[in-house]
């Protein structure tokens, strides 16, 4: 249950990004988490929540896009999304894959305030 | 301008503090010359009692030291300085995991150049700590024997953020029916061309060949930072 941490790293990040800006009304945080991020959404959410707790980001929505795991395959010399299932092999032609070009992102994309 | 609402690109990583932190703890460890060797697994698979062995058998020819989370007690701290090692514990309270900047204010009073080695035992977690960076050369992932074969698979993700997997406890491999194959299997399946190294941390089975591996990694890390 790291998703406490990660949600105060959350709340401190929008607050230093709203100070920069001259103070920001924010109604929504959004989001993009992959799948190999090791962030479970449900746990996030809530812990947001308690994160905001008494701070200028009470009320506001966590909105949490999913991003699921892309790898390279050299063989087929292509891109391909993988399921959980099979990890870590190309779902064209089998062939085991490592690099991973999608799916470990743990990022805020952007900020919805209220103007 | 009432009502309305606009979105604000921001696009940062959330652990973009702890990255930061970590590189700079990794330069830091590279000019002083010193090779950090972090550790992750579950409670109990036996990572306290490697680190002890690991540690003793180093000794003689290398100036080591190591950090060891834990949520609460000291008294992993004192197992390891039986060893003869500096030692000293990051007592993490509720949290679950290490965090670069928990690294850095335990090394406040140490003299980084004085050493060869560093070893991080994190939190015993197979979840959380595959985020964080903390500025490691190479993170070992311990599997032993008594957890089954399909650890990696039900935990990809701290797999895939490891170098190395230690399977321990290998005396007790027939004890349990430990399936080898199987669970190299699936360590290859999370984490192809992972390399696996079988120890017995009770016996010393394979403590030897761990420790020659450590040695021959901090060399070839050092010639990739000298032909840098």
């Amino acid at each position: 249950m790291h998703e406490l941490s990660i949600a105060m790293s959350i709340v401190e990040m929008v607050e230093e990004e709203s100070a920069r800006r001259g103070g920001l009304q924010v109604a929504a945080v959004h989001l993009r988490i992959g799948q190999l991020a090791g962030v479970v959404k449900e746990a996030l959410v809530s812990s947001y929540e308690m994160a905001c707790a008494d701070t200028p980001l009470e009320g506001s929505q966590l909105v949490v896009e999913e991003v699921p795991v892309v790898m390279y395959c050299p063989s087929c010399d292509a891109r391909q999304p993988v399921l959980a299932s099979e990890w870590f092999n190309c779902p064209e032609c089998g062939a085991s894959v490592t690099e991973i070009v999608q799916g470990k992102e743990l990022e805020v994309v952007s900020l919805e305030v209220d103007e | 301008m009432s009502g309305g609402t606009r979105i604000i690109e921001v696009r940062q990583n959330i652990l973009k503090k702890n990255d930061l932190l970590a590189r700079d703890l990794r330069q830091r460890f590279h000019d002083a010359g010193v090779y950090v060797v972090s550790m992750v697994s579950s409670p109990g698979a036996g990572k306290t009692q490697l680190l002890e062995q690991t540690l003793t058998k180093l000794r003689p020819e290398h100036s080591v030291a190591a950090l060891v989370g834990d949520l609460a007690t000291e008294n992993d701290a004192a197992r390891l300085a039986r060893s003869g090692a500096p030692v000293k514990q990051i007592t993490t309270g509720t949290l679950c995991h290490l965090e670069a900047s928990m690294v850095e204010s335990a090394l406040n009073g140490w003299n980084l150049a004085e050493l060869d080695f560093l070893f991080v035992e994190n939190v015993g977690n197979l979840v959380c700590p595959s985020s964080y960076d903390l500025g490691e050369d190479l993170r070992l992932v311990l599997h032993s024997v008594t957890e089954g074969e399909d650890k990696p698979l039900k935990y990809p993700t701290i797999f895939n953020s490891a170098d190395v997997a230690v399977i321990t406890k290998m005396d007790l491999a027939a004890a349990v029916e430990f399936d080898e194959a199987a669970a190299v299997r699936n360590i290859q399946a999370v984490r192809p061309g992972m390399k696996i190294i079988e120890v017995s941390a009770k016996s010393g089975a394979g403590v030897d060949a761990l420790i020659e591996f450590l040695r021959s990694s901090k060399e070839a890390g050092k010639a990739m930072v000298a032909s840098e």
